[in-house]
C-alpha cells in the first residue's frame, strides 16, 4: 500500500463528494419530487421540506391518475411490464444469437467475415428514424406491426451489434492455445466453445448483456411507432402524464424511480460480477 | 505406444513458408528433440502433429494411421505448452482431470488418476488452486501433469521449461528423462536450450527456417555438427572459429594457427588450399608447457572460474581470441604468457564459403577407431 497523507485523504474526499453531488443530484431530486403533490413540487422557491405523500405512486399503482378535470386511466403498470418483457427477451435473444456469431467471427477467419461483422455493426450508425418509415410499412404487411415479436425483432438492431462486437473482442482475448489444450485433451469443439470460452468470456458476455438491456430498456422511438398503446415500454408511456390539464411531475417522478429502479438494481448486481470477472486475467504464464 | 511419421509437410502462412516439405520419423518410444532459434517452424511442426493446425501439404502418420485430416480430439496424443496454457477458472486438480473426462472415465478413475500423476509430479498438495495461485514451477508441473495423464502414446512438449526458473529448469531436466522413460511414450520435444536438447533427446533435429538442418544422436550433433551453425549453437563456452587454409605436408594435413603447425587427423585432402573455419571445441584446447611441438604461444586475459570447470580467454600472438575450457583443479596458467596445445583429433573444419564441414566420413571412422 503506498502512503497517503491525511491531506491528500481529505481532498481526495472532497473531489469524490463533489462528483457524487453532481451525478446524484438529479436523481436525488427526482426522488423526492416522487413524494410530493404538483402544487409543491411547483412551489417558487423550490424547498427542501416538504410533507411526503405517497399518492403518486398509489395512482401509479392503481392506474387511475386524478387530475384537475377527472380521473385517468393510465396503463403505467402494464408498460413496465412491457419494458420488463420486451428487453428481457430481446436481450436473451440477441445472445443466443450474438454470442455464437462472436465466437466463430472472433475465432474463424473466413472469406468475408470482417465484412459481415462489419454490416452486423452498422447498423448502428443508421439513424432510427431512416429505418423506421419502411419497418413500419414491411410490418403491416407482414403483419408484425403492433405485436411482441415484431418488436423483439426489432430490438435486435440494438442489441445484437452491441453484443456481437463486446463479445468477440472478449473471445478474441482468450489465448487460443488454452482451446487447443482442452480439444488436444479429447473435447470436441463444442464442448470447447460451452465449458472453456464461454466461462472465461463471461464477464464480457455480462457485460454486453447488461449494456444491451439498458439500450433495450432505454428505447424509445422504434416502440412509439410500431407499438400501439398494450404493447408500449414505460418510455413511451410516460407521455401520459402529459395530460390537458398540465404536466404530473409528480406521477412522471414516481414513473421514472419505478423503472429505473430494474436497471439500477440489475447494475449493482452484476458490477460485483464484472469486477471479479476481470480480475479473473492472469491467463498466461 | 505409436511412432510419429511426417511426409513432405509443408506450411505456409500468407506467402512465409514456415515448415519446407519437412519429412521426419520419430520411432515408437524414442524421445526426438527438435531444437533451433526461434521462428524455426518447431511450435508449428508440434501444433499440425497435435492437429490443432493443418498442413497445407504432406501426411501425418501417427501409429502406422494416416491422422492428417483427423480432428485434434481424435488423435490420442499429449501436450503440453510453453505459456502452460492451464484453464484459468478451473483449480489444478480440473485442469488435469479434463483429458480422463474426455474418456468418460468413472469419477473414481479420474481421482486415482489424477491423485498418480499429481504425485509423480510433486503437485498433490496444490491441487485445490486455482491456477493463479500457483507458482511458476507448479503451472509447469500442472501443465505436464495434464499431458500426462491420460497415457497418450505420444507426447508433444513444447519448450515447458521456458518459462521456469533456472533452479526448476536444472531439477526438470534431470527428472524428466527418467519420468518419460518410465511412460514408455513416444516424446517430440521442443526446445531452445541446447543442455535440454543434449539431456532429454535420444535424437536431436536442429532446424532453422522450416527446416532439419540435422538429425542425429546428442553426440553426433555435438561432435560432427553439419555446419557452422550448429556447431555454434551446441556447447557451453563457445566452440573457437578461427580462419585457416589448411596445407599438406609429409606428415600429412596441418593448419597455421599463429605460426605453428598443427596437424589434423582424418582425411581433409579436400580441403587442403581452400578457405576454411576450424573449429577448436574449449575443451580441446589445453595449456602445455613451452617446446612441446605444436605448442601455440598465447597471452591470458581473463579466467573465469565456473565451479566444475575454469574458462581462459587468451590471446595469439596474431591478436585472435581463443576460449580454453579445464575442469576445475587441473594445472593452467591465469596470467602471463602461456602456450595451448590443440587436440588435432577433435578439430572441426569448415568450408568457409558454405559454412558446411568438410569430412564428415572420416571423423566417424575416427570415433568408432575410439570407440573399439
Amino acid at each position: 500500500m503506498e502512503h497517503t497523507s491525511l491531506l491528500e485523504r481529505i481532498l481526495r474526499g472532497i473531489a469524490l463528494t463533489l462528483v457524487v453531488i453532481f451525478f446524484m443530484f438529479p436523481i436525488v431530486w427526482i426522488f423526492m419530487m416522487s413524494f410530493q403533490t404538483n402544487e409543491t413540487i411547483l412551489r417558487i422557491p423550490p424547498q427542501l421540506i416538504f410533507e411526503p405523500t405517497l399518492a403518486n405512486y398509489t395512482a401509479l399503482i392503481t392506474g387511475k391518475l386524478m387530475t384537475a378535470a377527472g380521473t385517468l386511466d393510465i396503463a403505467f403498470m402494464r408498460n413496465l411490464g412491457n419494458s420488463v418483457f420486451l428487453s428481457v427477451t430481446s436481450v436473451a435473444v440477441s445472445l443466443l444469437l450474438g454470442v455464437p456469431a462472436a465466437y466463430a467471427f472472433a475465432r474463424h477467419k473466413f472469406r468475408g467475415s470482417e465484412d459481415i461483422a462489419f454490416t452486423l455493426l452498422s447498423f448502428k450508425f443508421a439513424p432510427a428514424l431512416l429505418v423506421l418509415l419502411p419497418l413500419t410499412l414491411y410490418f403491416q404487411k407482414l403483419g408484425l406491426a403492433n405485436t411482441y415479436i415484431g418488436l423483439i425483432w426489432v430490438y435486435q438492431l440494438i442489441c445484437l451489434p452491441l453484443i456481437l462486437w463486446i463479445v468477440r473482442g472478449y473471445f478474441e482475448d482468450i489465448p487460443a492455445d488454452i482451446e487447443y489444450a482442452y480439444r488436444i485433451g479429447g473435447h470436441s469443439w463444442f464442448a470447447t466453445f460451452r465449458k472453456i470460452a464461454l466461462p472465461l468470456a463471461g464477464p464480457g458476455i455480462a457485460a454486453a448483456g447488461l449494456l444491451a438491456f439498458i439500450f433495450a430498456w432505454n428505447n424509445f422511438v422504434f416502440a412509439l411507432v410500431l407499438a400501439s398503446a398494450d404493447k408500449q415500454p414505460v418510455t413511451v408511456g410516460a407521455l401520459a402524464f402529459i395530460t390537458s390539464s398540465g404536466i404530473q411531475y409528480g406521477q412522471i417522478s414516481a414513473a421514472i424511480v419505478l423503472s429505473i429502479t430494474p436497471t439500477l438494481a440489475l447494475a449493482l448486481y452484476a458490477q460485483r460480477y464484472l469486477v471479479e470477472g476481470l480480475s479473473l486475467g492472469a491467463v498466461k504464464g | 505406444m505409436a511412432s510419429l511419421e511426417l511426409k513432405n509437410i509443408v506450411k505456409r502462412y500468407k506467402s512465409q513458408t514456415v515448415l519446407d516439405n519437412l519429412s521426419l520419423t520419430v520411432a515408437d518410444g524414442e524421445t526426438l528433440v527438435l531444437f533451433g532459434p526461434s521462428g524455426a517452424g518447431k511450435t508449428v511442426l508440434l501444433r499440425l502433429v497435435a492437429g490443432v493446425i493443418d498442413p497445407d501439404e504432406g501426411k501425418i502418420f501417427i501409429g502406422g494411421d494416416d491422422m492428417t485430416d483427423v480432428d485434434a480430439e481424435f488423435r490420442g496424443v499429449g501436450m503440453a505448452f510453453q505459456n502452460f496454457a492451464l484453464f484459468p477458472h478451473m483449480s489444478a486438480f480440473d485442469n488435469i482431470a479434463t483429458p480422463l473426462e474426455a474418456k468418460r472415465s468413472s469419477p473414481g478413475a479420474i481421482k486415482a488418476g489424477v491423485e498418480s500423476v499429481a504425485k509423480l509430479l510433486k503437485i498433490a498438495h496444490v491441487l485445490s488452486h486455482k491456477p493463479r495461485a500457483l507458482s511458476n514451477g507448479q503451472k509447469q508441473r500442472t501443465a505436464l501433469a495434464r499431458a500426462l495423464v491420460g497415457s497418450p502414446p505420444l507426447l508433444l512438449l513444447d519448450d515447458p521449461l521456458r518459462n521456469v526458473d533456472a533452479k526448476l529448469r536444472f531439477e526438470m531436466r534431470l527428472e524428466l528423462p527418467r519420468l518419460l522413460a518410465d511412460r514408455g511414450a513416444t516424446v517430440v520435444y521442443v526446445t531452445q536450450d541446447y543442455k535440454e536438447a543434449m539431456a532429454l533427446g535420444d535424437r536431436i533435429a536442429v532446424m532453422s527456417q522450416g527446416v532439419i538442418r540435422q538429425l542425429g544422436t546428442p553426440e553426433q550433433i555435438y561432435r560432427e555438427p553439419a555446419n557452422i551453425e550448429i556447431a555454434r549453437l551446441f556447447g557451453d563456452p563457445t566452440i573457437n572459429l578461427l580462419d585457416v587454409k589448411p596445407s599438406r605436408d609429409a606428415k600429412g594435413i596441418y593448419v597455421g594457427l599463429s605460426n605453428v603447425q598443427v596437424h589434423l587427423s582424418g582425411a581433409y585432402d579436400a580441403a587442403v588450399g581452400r578457405d576454411c573455419v576450424i573449429g577448436l571445441r574449449p575443451e580441446a584446447l589445453s595449456f602445455v608447457e613451452e617446446g612441446i611441438p605444436g605448442a601455440i604461444p598465447v597471452t591470458v586475459e581473463a579466467e573465469t572460474p565456473l565451479n566444475e570447470k575454469i574458462v581462459t580467454l587468451v590471446r595469439t600472438v596474431r591478436g585472435r581470441e581463443i576460449l580454453v575450457s579445464r575442469p576445475a583443479g587441473t594445472p593452467g596458467r591465469s596470467e602471463g604468457k602461456a602456450h595451448i596445445a590443440v587436440d588435432g583429433k577433435s578439430a572441426l573444419l569448415f568450408d568457409h564459403a558454405s559454412g558446411d564441414r568438410i569430412g564428415s566420413k572420416n571423423v566417424v571412422a575416427l570415433r568408432n577407431g575410439e570407440a573399439a
